[in-house]
């Protein structure tokens, strides 16, 4: 018996089990899946570590709970680009821009002359951009498989393929990390789906997260890794976990054409859809019921604010005033 | 105050607000409130997916407890409106239908040959139709003869937040179309423009990106619904004109006689 059980190997999970087996605690990790990333929402993710780039899209809470993700994951995995994250519009989206600067604040604007320095394969787009020179990125397929060596190292049990019932697991405490697959038991729970592609190309190479604001079609291509480049993402408030629509491939194809015409000899090499598991107000969050504390609404946030909440999740492991002040769920 | 009337049905607030690109569910539900709208717009198209997929979103819209416009955004042809239209119907048992068809996918300039058509189709199928249009006399002449009995002429194009490009054809459609409601929809930014659309005699204004993506959605909200009350008491009140001759507004009886 351990002390923490932890349901489900993704993110959320993985980041509980790092956290707690920092401060000492005893745990196993159950995962339904195989294999390392199947079925789980965070092997989809761009895995971008930007507070401040999000603000366009989020709300200030965000970008405060992920102010500490850099920090976090360079102590837990091998591999943290901090370069930044260049962010691009159209001249006619320039007002994109200036909102973003405004609400992300840790920013400068930088001009054509600029860009095409510091990413001299994006010399071409004549547009304006801002530099959020503080912010990092990584390969989150690499990092989850870092934080299970991680956890190995530390003689942690991780049991794939194994479908687990809440009832048969003996543990003071179980941490219920599914995700959207835990939607059955936490009503409050609903799935926005993403839509994301994976090219490759000796065409052109980036050295940090690029980003184009755009009214209709924004996206972001983060580097990796072989020539490869992440291509994302749709955000469409469904809970449909395939079908990656024809109008949905055009629009991130579009807006990466044109930020560069290089990717048009591109191969596709994978493209994916999954849901991202949110509440209603996108803000991630402890919920208990008895022993168990549900670890979930990561949304597209779950390499942001994965450290964050697993923090305060380990914290109410430890901490019985904290353990108390846990919200209830019915 | 006189209601707001649509296909037969009264309302007391004059704004109708769309349901897209706020930061979370929550901060719609608060903008939704904090603005008094009772319709609100829903984009069918890309939250559609399969059988019900999106039926979480579609219950925190109903659950707002506001009367729900489905409109047919993002729709490229007659023949697309009108099949979104019938899912619409059917997946919020209505049969009012907002009717997009954009005509250019740079601009986002409705395509008002395809609008019309699929107006006289939709009507024939006894939608109740809410046409996003021009200001163009002709074509709000020609929806009206298809059956429409509102028209919603834009103020300038969708999401650009540039306020009402043409006030004078705005202020020809309310002359020429004096009993039927309209309501300016798409290129609101301020809650200036909106009240400038209420003073020019607009019986309505509907609006989106403006209060989704303002910082506070909320407080946005309440200022537009403020914007759009003022303005709309200002054009029953009866707006003085300009002119060119500068008038005293003190009474001459009151100024000090200053005669030997």
């Amino acid at each position: 018996m351990s002390e923490v059980a932890i349901i489900g190997a993704g993110v959320a999970g993985l980041t509980c089990a790092c956290e707690l087996i920092d401060r000492g605690i005893d745990i196993s990790i159950h995962e339904q899946a195989e294999r390392l990333g199947e079925g789980a929402c965070s092997w989809f993710a761009g895995g971008m570590l930007a507070p401040y780039c999000e603000r366009d899209t989020a709300e200030d809470e965000v970008m405060q709970r992920g102010l500490l993700a850099i920090r976090w994951w360079q102590e837990h995995v091998t591999e943290v680009t901090q370069k930044g994250s260049l962010v691009l519009a159209l001249p006619r989206d320039r007002n994109e821009l200036e909102r973003l600067s405004r609400l992300g604040k840790q920013c400068r604007w930088i001009d054509q002359a600029e860009t095409s320095e510091i990413e001299p394969h994006l010399a071409d787009f004549s547009g304006l951009g801002l530099l959020f020179p503080d912010e990092a990125h990584l390969d989150p397929r690499k990092a989850l498989q870092d934080l299970t060596n991680y956890l190995k190292k530390r003689e942690v049990s991780i049991q794939f393929g194994q479908a687990v019932k809440l009832e048969d697991l003996d543990a003071r405490i179980i941490l219920d990390c599914r995700g959207y697959h835990s939607h059955d038991v936490l009503p409050g729970l609903r799935g926005v789906k993403g839509e994301m592609m994976i090219l490759r190309t000796r065409d052109i190479s980036l050295t940090r997260p690029v980003r184009l604001l755009h009214p209709r079609q924004p996206i972001y291509i983060v580097p990796r890794d072989d020539h490869q480049f992440m291509l994302g993402a749709t955000l469409i408030e469904n809970n449909e976990r395939g079908r990656f629509s024809v109008r949905s491939m055009l629009d991130l194809l579009s807006s990466a054409l044109l930020l560069s015409p290089s990717f048009g000899e591109a191969e596709i090499i994978e493209h994916g859809v999954d849901i991202r598991p949110a509440f209603d107000d996108n803000i991630p969050r402890l919920w208990r019921k008895d022993n168990v504390v549900f670890v979930n609404g990561l949304y597209r946030h779950g390499f942001l604010l994965g450290p964050d909440l697993a923090i305060q999740t380990a914290d109410a492991v430890i901490n019985p005033n904290q353990w108390e002040e846990l919200p209830q769920c019915a | 105050m006189t209601m707001l009337e649509l296909y037969g049905r009264s309302f007391e607030s004059r704004i109708l607000l769309g349901t897209a690109r706020y930061p979370s569910p929550d901060r719609l539900a608060e903008a939704v409130q904090a603005s008094g709208t009772e319709i609100v717009t829903v984009s069918l198209r890309r939250e559609a997916g399969g059988s019900h997929a999106g039926e979480k979103f579609w219950n925190l819209i109903k659950s707002l407890d506001v009367t729900v416009l489905p409109n047919t955004a993002g729709c490229y042809s007659a023949r697309e409106a009108i099949t979104t239209a019938k899912m619409a119907r059917e997946l919020f048992q209505t049969d009012w239908i907002k009717l997009e068809v954009i005509g250019d996918s740079e601009s986002l300039h409705p395509d008002t040959a395809g609008l019309m058509e699929a107006a006289r189709i939709l009507n024939a199928e006894e939608f109740k139709v809410f046409p996003y249009t021009t200001e163009d006399l002709v074509v709000a002449e020609k929806l009206l003869h298809a059956g429409c009995e509102v028209l919603m002429p834009w103020g300038a194009p969708i999401g650009t937040a540039r306020g009402l490009n043409n006030e004078y054809g705005l202020r020809a459609l309310r002359s020429r179309f004096e009993t039927t409601p309209v309501i300016v929809d798409a290129g609101i930014g301020l809650p200036s423009h909106a009240a400038r659309a209420m003073e020019l005699g607009s019986d309505a204004v509907l609006l989106n990106t403006a209060v989704a993506r303002a910082e506070d959605p909320a407080r946005m909200a309440e200022a537009f619904a403020e914007g759009i009350r003022a303005g709309r008491n200002a054009y029953l009140a009866g707006p003085m004109q300009p002119s060119d001759m500068p008038q005293t507004s003190t009474s001459l009886i009151d100024k000090a006689d200053l005669r030997e």
